[in-house]
Order: structure tokens, then sequence, then C-alpha cells
């Protein structure tokens, strides 16, 4: 086990084409991101409307909301996705499940049900948080919005939902950032995200330290990065004379 | 579906079972030694120490836990033998036991510092008054009432590790994911097993967590 | 214009209000008082439907509020409401507070909402405050605002719930002088307020209410007129706020 360290590993090719080992790195943060941000986008919608119907007076419209948090709040991840993407095609009728498994590019079908995976499991964590922000305002807004004559959906529209946001940002950032962790265990059902990447020049050069050092790297700048985004989007929105949570 | 394969195969789940429940034991109990560790460096008037600890908890909290549990898988061996100056054979069984330690560490530090800091001034200056030192004042009666208002924190965080312990699949580890998608395609049953650890995960971590709301309101009451 | 007629209402088994029977007069202006936890608060909720009640219907201007076919957002938009936490709107301009229901309720336009809007402004005397956000204006203010928010909506009855309880004593007087303005020109007003002074002033009816029930339901000058006739706990009440 004699370990040579070589930080220029990363410009040597891969013996792969003409690429080198940074160009690998390049094509999975690029993965990263497009799952990231398609699954953020399906929790940011689903999980909004399930947490205005957690609030809604309603039992049947809460309760199913209440139960679809649970559910994908209490299988882990990994089982989520072998779900979607071993059990759920073969569900499909027959036609739908022979374009899906046969016609279909494998990457493609990994990809749709790692999306669909990582957008429905933190939809549910969104939702939460809705709910949190939408209770934690004052009882008498819906009241006052009521009163001029808004109808339900109107409430929430321009009055509650509005001021929610702005409360929740700080943990809707660390949910929109645990999506990028999260979508590592694509590499897990074959997708070549930053980590499969990163596992594969760790084989292919048996430069493991550098390796796994850069993709480190590559996720904690990728962290402060979206932070930083998220920072400026809370100051951006935040209302004059009013204390942000997140702020001094 | 056909579940009827399931029941010969409970011995070889309960042993997955089994495995999942010591990762999840042993990286709760050193996650929380390592984490309370941790927090009280925070917590210290050392620059030095706080900085540090400030450190660790960022780098643990940006990375995804999977790459923590691939990295020393791959990496535990080379560093043992740098540290001992020989080969030492080291399972995944451990290389994955000390990932989940110092990545809950983080976590748990979290939550520890947070707990640590709910509790008034007042009983910090009231301890030294009595003689304490530092140390006594955070042994004997800081940490005991910080620990009793984090209880519920501390076990939902168990709650999230329990199922993340499904991770150690990528290095092949029998947990008991593992031994259910083993079972399930030696026999053709790949679906009937993935659903049935689905509905295991579901009831434990379900159970579980309404146990832990209760005991919540019982604690703020 | 507001019949209230024989409305119960209760809370699990606890029953907060108990045979409600009043009416308020287009032109009118009528002040309910009583303890808290009277059921003052709840009665005026009642009549524009914010808190639901069991039994008995209430009447305001021709449309019930019992009948499950009456379109409440509809009914509310023409009946104002001030509540005693003024409950702007915080992530709106006091402009956009103003012209919001306006223009989303009503249907009007922006520019019509819009000079509607800063004409009650200027009315209340905040012209100046249009761009400001209500956390960087004071209580008297918002209230103020919030009173020329209802009025936006052209309502035929104000409802007054407390407008003057959470204000600081310095301010009471500005957002009095508004309401006094509104009542001499004719507005329909149902005021939940401790204020006798108020009262005394514009109220043509004075209605005192104990533990959910209307105690004293009569003219201002019979409220304020011969104590011995009224009833003990009226008595009580007023020797209690009058003191000071």
């Amino acid at each position: 086990m004699n370990y040579n360290w070589d930080w220029g590993v990363f410009f040597k090719s891969t013996g792969v084409g003409s690429e080198t080992y940074l160009d690998w790195y390049i094509t999975g943060l690029g993965w990263t991101i497009a799952i990231a941000i398609a699954a953020w986008i399906i929790a940011l919608l689903l999980g909004s409307v399930l947490g205005v119907m957690r609030t809604v007076p309603n039992r049947l419209v809460s309760g199913i909301a209440t139960a679809y948090v649970e559910l994908f709040r209490n299988v882990p991840l990994l089982v989520q996705l072998f779900i979607w993407y071993f059990l759920v095609p073969d569900l499909l009728p027959e036609n739908l499940q022979e374009w899906y498994k046969q016609d279909l590019n494998p990457t493609t079908s990994a990809l749709i049900s790692v999306v669909v995976c990582l957008g429905l499991f933190t939809a549910a964590r969104v939702c939460e948080q809705v709910r949190t922000g939408i209770q934690a305002l004052p009882r008498g807004q819906e009241a006052a919005a009521r009163a001029m004559g808004f109808s339900l959906p109107q409430v929430y529209w321009n009055v509650l939902l509005p001021q929610a946001y702005r409360i929740i940002i700080p943990p809707l950032t660390s949910e929109f950032l645990n999506v990028f962790k999260n979508s590592s265990v694509a590499s897990l059902i074959g997708l070549m995200e930053l980590l499969a990447q990163t596992k594969q020049t760790a084989e292919f050069s048996a430069n493991l330290f550098e390796a796994f050092t850069l993709a480190t790297l590559i996720y904690f700048t990728l962290n402060m990065g979206l932070m930083l985004l998220m920072r400026m989007v809370e100051k951006k929105v935040a209302v004059p004379g009013l204390i942000s949570v997140g702020g001094k | 579906m056909d579940f009827s394969g399931i029941i010969p195969a409970l011995p070889g789940l309960w042993n997955g079972m089994v495995m999942t429940l010591q990762l999840m034991v042993m990286g709760i109990v050193g996650g929380i030694v390592l984490g309370t560790i941790l927090a009280l460096m925070r917590l210290s008037s050392s620059k030095l120490l706080s900085n540090f600890a400030g450190a660790y908890v960022n780098y643990f909290r940006s990375i995804p836990l999977l790459l923590v549990i691939t990295w020393f898988y791959l990496a535990v061996p080379f560093v043992l033998r740098w540290i001992t100056g020989e080969d030492t054979p080291v399972g995944a069984f451990t290389s994955c036991v000390v990932a989940f330690m110092m990545f809950e560490a983080a976590y748990f530090c979290e939550i520890v510092r947070a707990g640590v800091q709910s509790i008034s001034k007042g009983q910090m200056g009231a301890a030294q008054a009595l003689g304490m030192t530092y140390g006594q004042t955070m042994r004997l009666i800081i940490l005991p009432q910080a620990f009793r208002k984090m209880t519920p924190l501390l076990l939902q965080q168990s709650i999230i590790l329990f199922q993340d312990t499904s991770l150690v699949y990528t290095v092949g580890l029998v947990d008991f994911l593992n031994s259910a998608r083993a079972s399930g395609d030696i026999i053709g049953r790949s679906n009937e097993f993935l659903v049935f650890a689905g509905v295991v995960y579901f009831v434990i971590s379900f159970s579980a967590s309404f146990l832990v709301k209760r005991l919540q309101k019982r604690i703020t009451v | 214009m507001i019949s209230i007629k024989n409305v119960n209402k209760w809370y699990g088994d606890f029953q907060v209000l108990t045979d409600c029977n009043t009416e308020v007069k287009k032109g009118e202006v009528v002040v309910v008082c009583g303890p808290s936890g009277s059921g003052k608060s709840t009665l005026i909720k009642c009549v524009n439907a914010l808190e639901p009640f069991q039994k008995g219907d209430i009447i305001v201007d021709g449309t019930s509020i019992a009948d499950p076919k009456t379109n409440l957002p509809k009914l509310r938009s023409r009946v104002g409401m001030v509540f005693q936490h003024f409950e702007l709107f915080p992530h709106l301009t006091i402009t956009e507070n103003l012209t919001i229901a306006q223009r989303k309720v009503l249907g009007r336009s922006e520019a019509e909402a819009t000079k509607k809007g800063l004409a009650l402004l200027e009315r209340v005397g905040l012209s100046a405050h249009a761009k400001k956000h209500p956390g960087q204006l004071s209580g008297g203010q918002q209230q103020r605002v919030a009173i020329a928010r209802a009025l936006s909506m052209d309502p035929i009855v104000m409802l007054f719930d407390e407008p003057t309880s959470a204000l600081d004593p310095e301010m009471v007087s500005e957002v009095l002088d508004v309401m006094v303005e509104l009542a001499h020109e004719g507005m329909t007003m149902m005021c939940v307020t401790h204020e006798m002074g108020f009262a005394r002033k514009v109220a043509n009816r004075v209605i005192f209410m104990d533990k959910g029930n209307i105690i004293e339901d009569c003219t201002k000058e019979e409220f304020f007129g011969d104590q011995s006739v009224r009833d003990q706990r009226t008595q009580h009440f007023l020797s209690k706020i009058l003191q000071h």
C-alpha cells in the first residue's frame, strides 16, 4: 500500500477519449446541479401546495397532506429511490413500460427516477416548512383579509404566502442545500453525477485522497455559494420595518 | 405481487436488521460523545478550539453522507497504516461506523450547543458562586439540564440516522435493506422484498417519531 | 342595516353568546361595551361571519349570514372592519395595503384604486407615508391607515373591534378623531370600545354585554343618565371604568 501523492492528477488524461479527470468532475457537477434544480422545482411547488393543504380548515384535505408527509418522511431516501427506479416502472401499463424500459436510454430513465424521487421526498420537508411559516403568522392577518372580502385562495396568495415564504427562507435554504447533497444517491443507480465521477477518478487514477478532496471542495464551495445566494434573496425581499428572522 | 417468499427469508432479514441497529447505536453513541466535545469546544473561550469545531461542523454539514461513507471506506485502511505503520485489515463495518460517528457528530454538536445556550446564564453564575469550577459547572449543572431539554431533538436525529444507515448499501454491507435486496433477488421477487423493507422502515420510524412527539409534549408541559 | 336575531354561539360546551338580539339602523352609531370575555368582540365578528354561530341569524342589508347560499366574501367586501391589532399586511406598502382588495376583490383598475386609496390616506392625514411599509409607522398611524383601508371598499357599514385598546395612550385620540369625523358624516358604525368619551360624543345607542348576554341596549342618554334604573352589572362596570 504505497501511496503516491499527485495533486496534478486532475489535469492528466483519463485514458478514456481525450478527457482529463477535471472534465469528469465538470460533467459530474453538471449532473448534480441538473438533478438538484429539477427536483427542487418539484419539491417547492408540491411542497407549497401540501403546506397550504395542511393549514386549510378541512379535515380531509389536511389529512391527505399529513399522510403524505408521514409516508415520505419515514421511509429512507434510498428505499424510495429503489422503489421509483425498480418497482414503479413494473407497475406502468404495458406499452408505457416497454417504452420506459427499452426505448428510453438508461441514463434518461435513471434521471427521471431520481428527480421524481428527490422531488417528492423533499416536498414533504418543504410542506412542513410552509405550514410552519403560515402558522407563525398572527391569526388576525387571515381574519383581516377575509374581512375585506378575499376568497380563501386570495387570502393565501395575497396575504399569507408572501409573508410565510419570507419567514421560512433560512430553513428553505437548508432544504435546498440538502437536495444537492441528497442527489448523490443518484450514483447508486448509475448516474454519473459528482460522487460517481469522484469514485471513478479514485479508481482509475489511484489518487484516492486527491480525488475525494476535490469533491469535498466542490461540495463545500457549492454550499457556500448557494448560501450566499439565498442570503441575497432574503435581503432583497426583506420588508422595511419588519425584523427578519435571519437578520440581527 | 407474492409476498409468501418473505417468511422463509425472515432469519436473514433479521440478521440484516441487527446490523442496521448496530450501525445506528454505535453511530449515535459515538456521535453524541464526539458532538458534545465539539460543542464544548465551540462554546469555549479559546478562539482556536472554537474555530476548529466550527470548521468541523461546517465541513461535515456541507458534504453528502454518502460521500463520507464512500471516502472512509476507501481511506481508513490507508490512514490506519500511516498511523500504525503496518497493514491493519479493517472491514467495511468499522469504516462505516467511523463515518457515521464523525458525520453525525457535526449534527449532534449543533443540537448540544443550542441546548447549552438555552440554559440561562444565571445557572452558570449561581454554580460558580458556589465555588464550582467551569468543568464541574458544565458536568453537574449545565449539561444535565441541556440534555433533558434536547432529548427530543437528539432522538429525532437518531431516527434520521436509522434511515440513513441504509446508505451502507454502497460499500456492500449486508444491513436490513441490502439483505432484503439480496433475498429478493435470489427468488426473483425483488419488488416484494423492496416493499416489505419500505414498510418495515416506515413502521419503525413512524412509531418512533410518534413516541418522540409524545415525549416532547410531556417535556414542554 | 344590521339585525341580529337570537344569535347563540358555543365553543364546544362553553356558550359564548346567548340569545343576542339587537339592531343597527342606517346612519346609526352603536357602541358595544362590557368586561373582557363578555363576548362583545365575538358578536361583532359574527356580523361579517368571521366567527360562525350555531343558532339564530344576522341580516346585513337584507342578506342572511346564516344562509349557506350567501356569498360571504362578497358580503364582507361591503362591510368594513377595523381590528384591535390593525392587521395591515406587513409585506405590502401603505399604498398597496389600500389598493389590494379594491383591485382583487372589487376588480377596480390600478389607477382607480390608487386614486381612491391616496385620497383616503390624505383624509387620515398620512399622505407622506404612502410608500412606506406598515412596520415603519407608529401604532396610531397604522390604525388610521387600517380605517382608510376599510373605507376604500366603500362599505355600507363599519365595524370597529377595540380599535384603540392596543395603542399607547398618546395615540388614542388621533384614531378617535378619525372615527368621530366618520360618525358625523353619517357612516353606520358598530364599535366595540371602552372609550366612553367617544360613546358620549357620537353614539346613538349603547349596548352593554356580560357573559355572552346583552344586558343593556338603550340610548346613550339613558345609558349615561340615571344609573338607578340600570342593571347592577352595568352600574358596576361603569363605576369601574369611569373612576379615572
